[in-house]
């Protein structure tokens, strides 16, 4: 079998806060293929920005690595030099954030932006530069790509933004996109829109993608695989076939239960007791165990990853087989 | 009219224009023969709705086409431009005194952000008892009793009134917000995108605790949300808005089953499902026209695919199609 693209083993990223050690990642292994869509799913706090966060290199102070090993196409990225961090980050591995705004610097037009970022990795001229900046607008459907180039980012709408965030991500071709809730803000129609450029934008171009989401229907539609994270850990893995109609977790049997359009009209939800733990005080054991309808004596211990299948885990003493 | 099919509450002709007036150097701008005008933006234009008594309306529509507007403007906190709202057939204009607290009581709002609606310097005995105590609904002897009550029902424990809002997660800031209204005991509830906020397992938990109020209590509710898998889940009738106007009403299995207006089937078609996998997205394409500057005619005719010449012309009007199902297309003028 060929190397992954990217293969995260036993990551640890804990934020070392005044009021304690908060275990945001808390040992994630996962694997990304070739051309594969795999969505990371989860409630907030469970670590799914951490985890894509960790990937890139931008955990920042308070936070840190603590120890796992990240490879990309084989290569180990956590001994790598700042100057090779930089050179990683937007050519091989983009990432696309939930607010636009946040990533577009507000007082550059959009061509300074666009430019600066493909010179940063290649050493081209600002024309060549630029007609790639407006290839990647082009490709992401933003129309007049030419003129609407020379536009600020508050002249966009939030769709377009964040149309313009996914180009400026595009624009050295990197292997692996990880985007982080980038449709959470939007609208239904202009979520779909995104959704579409997205999954053509893989067809054409191989591209792998993780899509980080708290929205189990959106990863319904896209992906291949998915990940199901709870307390800084992946409780369940596998095709998304199998995660969502035979779910092995009782945590991720809750969310699927809990998805309105599951239920039938006007009766009650199935809801999952209590709420998230804080990261700061996991309980011993399983961290779900205190909502879990399955909890037994034998919960009071670390549930280990089981392989159930090829390519499908769960982290439960009880999965539902 | 009988007691029984008279609407609880019912807008005619009701609209909302925001303008923004002209700053000094503007002004000065016109006074020389500039043509600056002011801006104006019609939140909602002339919408005719009615809530019956014991039903849950849900309100969908995409960011900026009105619809907390039209809840703000029906729970009487948002003055009208335009129209008149009836509650309980009675014109809200010539409430006075008595009737008129009956209705502000009566009505009341839970808001989308359970961060920016709590104040965050009283503590929660204070923000759910303060308008129960006010409206004489308790005294200040039996209020710690009534508290006690309030809180148990919307699922918070009691023994954490004297907390502040910033001690609770967002989901219990939820439930604040929801006792804070059920306090005063109302007869209607308007909910503005109140579980938008929330993750899923809480929303679910926040869903089940508004359809057990509702059946308890026999609530009438104004369900406004984007998220039609949530409207789709709870919602007796449903009602669609774009840019101002509401495009078509309908019962929620006709809705769901056979919508009639282009923008209701394209939105129905892009909702994400979890039955739908690996789909191919097929978007309506275009984006929300500004409300500055809305279309000429029918507002969806630019993004819409059956757009004729008529469109482009004339504003539809509402029309009948079904019983209990109207909408607002000229294709219904068609047929």
């Amino acid at each position: 079998m060929s190397t992954p693209l990217l293969e995260v083993k036993d990551l640890h990223t804990h934020f070392f806060t005044r009021a304690g050690v908060a275990k945001a990642v808390n040992g994630i292994s996962l694997t990304v293929n070739e051309g594969e869509v795999i969505g990371i799913v989860g409630e907030s706090g469970s670590g799914k920005s951490v985890s894509g966060f960790s990937i890139m290199g931008l955990v920042d102070e308070p936070g840190k690595v603590v120890s796992g090993s990240i490879r990309f196409k084989g290569r180990e990225l956590l001994n790598q030099s700042v100057e090779e961090w930089r050179n990683f980050r937007g050519n091989e591995v983009a990432m696309i954030f939930q607010d636009p705004m946040m990533t577009l610097n507000p007082v550059l037009r959009i061509d300074t932006q666009m430019i600066e970022a493909v010179r940063a990795h290649e050493n081209v001229s600002k024309a060549e530069a630029r007609k790639r900046a407006i290839e990647a607008l082009a490709m992401v459907g933003i129309p007049s790509p030419e003129e609407r180039v020379k536009a600020y980012p508050h002249q966009f709408s939030g769709g377009m933004r964040q149309r313009v965030a996914i180009a400026t991500g595009l624009l050295n071709r990197p292997d692996l996109i990880i985007a982080d809730e980038p449709t959470t803000a939007l609208d239904v129609t202009i979520q779909s829109q995104i959704l579409s450029e997205m999954q053509q934008l893989c067809r054409k171009t191989g591209m792998s993608l993780m899509w980080i989401t708290h929205d189990l229907t959106v990863i319904a539609g896209l992906a291949n695989r998915v990940a199901v994270m709870y307390a800084g850990k992946i409780i369940e893995e596998g095709t998304v076939e199998a995660v969502l109609d035979n779910p092995l977790h009782p945590y991720t049997e809750g969310l699927v239960g809990s998805v309105p359009s599951r239920n039938h009209r006007g009766e009650p939800l199935y809801q999952i007791p209590g709420m998230t733990p804080s990261l700061i005080n996991l309980p011993k054991g399983c961290a779900f165990r205190m909502r879990c309808p399955r909890a037994t004596e034998a919960c009071l211990q670390e549930p280990p990853v089981t392989e159930i299948a090829e390519g499908r885990r769960a982290c439960c003493f009880h999965p539902n087989l | 009219m009988s007691e029984h099919n008279t609407p609880y509450l019912r807008c005619e002709d009701l609209s909302r224009v925001f303008v923004k007036k002209l700053d000094l150097a503007g002004r000065i701008a016109r006074s020389l023969g500039s043509n600056l005008r002011e801006e104006r933006v019609q939140a909602v234009d002339s919408v005719d709705l009615s809530v019956m008594p014991g039903e849950v309306l849900g309100l969908v529509g995409e960011s900026g086409c009105g619809k907390s507007t039209l809840g703000r403007m029906l729970c009487d906190i948002l003055p009208r431009s335009n129209g008149k709202i009836y509650y309980k057939g009675q014109d809200v204009d010539l409430l006075k005194g008595q009737e008129l607290k009956e209705y502000n009581v009566n009505v009341q709002m839970i808001f989308q952000d359970p961060f920016a609606s709590l104040n965050p310097r009283k503590r929660v005995r204070n923000i759910i008892g303060e308008a129960p105590l006010f409206h004489g609904l308790t005294t200040p002897s039996e209020c710690n009793d009534y508290l006690d009550n309030v809180m148990q029902r919307c699922g918070l424990d009691p023994s954490y009134k004297n907390r502040y809002p910033h001690q609770f997660s967002g989901g219990q800031r939820q439930r604040i917000g929801i006792a804070r209204a059920m306090a005063v005991q109302p007869e209607c509830l308007v909910c503005d995108e109140s579980v938008a906020a929330l993750d899923v397992s809480i929303q679910a938990q926040i869903l089940n605790l508004f359809m057990e109020l509702r059946n308890e209590l026999n609530l009438t509710c104004l369900f406004i949300s984007h998220d039609l898998g949530v409207v789709e889940h709870i919602s007796d009738r449903i009602a669609v808005m774009y840019l101002g106007r509401v495009v078509e009403v309908a019962p929620v299995n006709e809705i769901f089953e056979s919508p009639f207006h282009p923008y209701t089937q394209a939105l129905l078609n892009e909702v994400p499902r979890l039955d739908r996998r690996g789909v191919d997205f097929a978007p309506l394409a275009g984006e929300i026209p500004s409300p500055l500057d809305p279309p000429s005619g029918c507002h969806f005719h630019p993004r819409c695919p059956h757009a004729m010449d008529i469109c482009k012309k004339e504003a539809p009007v509402d029309m009948e199609i079904a019983p209990g199902r109207r909408t607002c297309c000229h294709l219904a003028t068609m047929r």
